[in-house]
């Protein structure tokens, strides 16, 4: 497999505020890699340097073999980029939209097929303006994917989902990654990151302060389970042994009992809240 | 290259789309010359003594030029504002499209928003007040090139301008001030005749004052020349500032154009 991406010793700042401090990655072609963190963590800074809208301070930088601060048509071509927001053409169709972009690239997929993957197709022909807020989203994945990206970039694509809009928009995202698209994706839904993402680095103030699959993150699978029952808890590396002397002590049924791991949730708010600086 | 201007005219295309399906920016855009000019017509409806022509002929003329430029500054640079802040740019900005195809589609688009304005105000002019449409062809030959590099000129300060405002909700106000301010001291509303010489000599390094010369030396014909304060259309100093302006535009959006927004960095 051929790196997709490559970064080392990035940086950025903005007057006083170092948003990016230093960030190694390496992602391989294929892989659905998540970058989580709160917001103004630099995840966004850092997308934003790889996608070639911004320049960086210092660092090394190899998007698909390209250095972004040198961007060419080209380049272009193998990229598709999903904005964090956008509210343009909205008195354009859906399939005007879509039927345009295809026109910037050379090996752009079939529109009307693109709409129907998004799952749009009866929504082709009403303006953009009238579409709900995760309708909105499939459009802009649809102008990412248009161009039959090599790589795309999805910048918080689920802000303001609601749940099941959120489970939909993950079903697009998957079958796209089993196409063999590489994907780099950026959230603040820890749930998000474990559904889609084969890696995930967590970004806090400007640093990764964790990375790896997400099952194991943080040390996750490793770390000690909770017991509790009803008058009790204990942490303790071995659940199932302490459950047979609870059964013992109470005989049989154990009153509120309740086995627990720590949440990727629990390990992420461990990551960003433990000072790194 | 022609890959370039290929798509330059799909996105003029997709640009007039969007301008006429918002209906209500459609109606205003080219109903607001049109009502000043009945508005000037009915309450200046006296004659230049001695030269056959009226004040709302005068009128027509300085509209003609005014909505171009309104079309081609005003609305294009508040248009480039918004799309700088609603996303426009920045999606772009992230596609192969050459960046140039951006602006001849912006430009063309102009091209054929202004053409209908100027048809509009030229019946308008011919129906109520007895406008006269040139009956040579050199006059026709001026017409096209007074408002080619007029409204080329006029849209390139559009692109430019549209850098300045902070904002999309600011933009109308920024943009709207200065074009308003130079209405009144080019002639279009005021003729040049009541103004001070300093604030003639403001409006002479812009380019609405030479465009509304160079349409009243069109519609107006010989007979008006006496009208003009050197008594002359000076129709090549005319294209020379006009010229000028397209020109400068082209370096000044060369030079200042942002693709994002502030909030952006």
């Amino acid at each position: 497999m051929t790196t997709a991406i490559h970064v080392q010793g990035l940086t950025k700042r903005y007057g006083d505020v170092q948003a990016v401090a230093g960030i190694d990655l390496e992602i391989k072609q294929g892989e659905v890699f998540a970058i989580l963190g709160p917001n103004g963590a630099g995840k966004s800074t850092t997308v934003e340097i790889l996608e070639g809208y911004r320049t960086r301070d210092a660092g090394e930088v190899l998007v698909l073999g390209t250095d972004p601060q040198k961007p060419t048509r080209e380049w272009r071509t193998k990229l598709g980029i999903v904005l964090q927001t956008a509210n343009d053409a909205a008195e354009l169709t859906v399939r005007e939209m879509v039927r345009h972009f295809a026109g910037y690239y050379p090996r752009s997929r079939d529109p009307d097929e693109v709409i129907a993957k998004v799952g749009l197709t009866e929504k082709a022909d009403v303006r953009v303006r009238k579409l709900s807020g995760g309708q909105r989203r499939r459009v802009d994945v649809a102008l990412g994917v248009i161009g039959n990206p090599q790589l795309l970039f999805l910048d918080e694509p689920t802000t303001g989902f609601d749940p099941e809009a959120r489970r939909q928009f993950w079903d697009l995202i998957k079958g796209l990654a089993a196409e063999g698209t590489t994907i780099l994706l950026t959230t603040h839904y820890l749930d998000e990151a474990e559904a889609l993402a084969g890696r995930v680095a967590v970004i806090a103030k400007g640093r990764i302060v964790a990375e790896g699959d997400p099952a194991t993150l943080g040390g996750r699978s490793s770390a000690k389970a909770r017991v509790s029952w009803l008058g009790g808890s204990e942490e303790t590396d071995t659940p199932t042994r302490l459950v047979q002397e609870l059964a013992d002590r109470f005989d049989g049924e154990i009153p509120g009992l309740a086995v627990s791991r720590p949440t990727l949730e629990d390990i992420y708010l461990t990551l960003i809240e433990a000072p790194h600086v | 290259m022609s890959d370039t201007l290929a798509l330059g005219v799909s996105r003029a295309g997709l640009e007039t789309k969007m301008f006429f399906r918002e209906k209500d920016g459609v109606i205003f855009t080219f109903s607001f010359p049109i009502i000043l000019l009945v508005l000037f017509g009915s309450i200046f409806s006296d004659q230049f003594e001695g030269t056959g022509i009226t004040v709302s002929q005068v009128y027509t003329a300085g509209l003609i030029g005014a909505g171009v430029m309104g079309a081609a500054f005003q609305n294009m640079g508040i248009g480039i504002a918004i799309d700088r802040e609603d996303g426009t740019l920045k999606r772009l900005a992230g596609t192969p499209m050459p960046r140039s195809a951006y602006f001849i589609g912006r430009m063309l688009s102009v091209l054929v928003i202004s053409l209908l304005e100027v048809a509009i105000l030229l019946a308008v002019g011919v129906i109520l007040y007895g406008l006269e449409l040139p009956s040579d062809f050199s006059r026709w030959v001026t017409l096209v090139w007074v408002l080619l590099l007029g409204l080329a000129g006029a849209a390139l300060l559009g692109i430019a301008a549209s850098s300045v405002p902070r904002s999309a909700k600011s933009a109308a106000a920024v943009i709207t001030m200065p074009f308003v301010v130079l209405q009144f001291i080019s002639g279009v509303y005021i003729p040049f005749t009541q103004l001070p010489p300093w604030l003639i000599n403001i409006s002479s390094v812009f380019p609405l004052k030479w465009m509304c010369q160079g349409l009243r030396s069109v519609f107006l014909g010989p007979e008006g020349a006496q009208l003009e304060l050197t008594g002359s259309y000076e129709l090549g100093r005319v294209a020379l500032v006009l010229g000028a302006w397209v020109i400068g535009g082209l370096l000044l959006c060369l030079t200042t154009f942002r693709w994002k927004s502030r909030r952006d960095g």
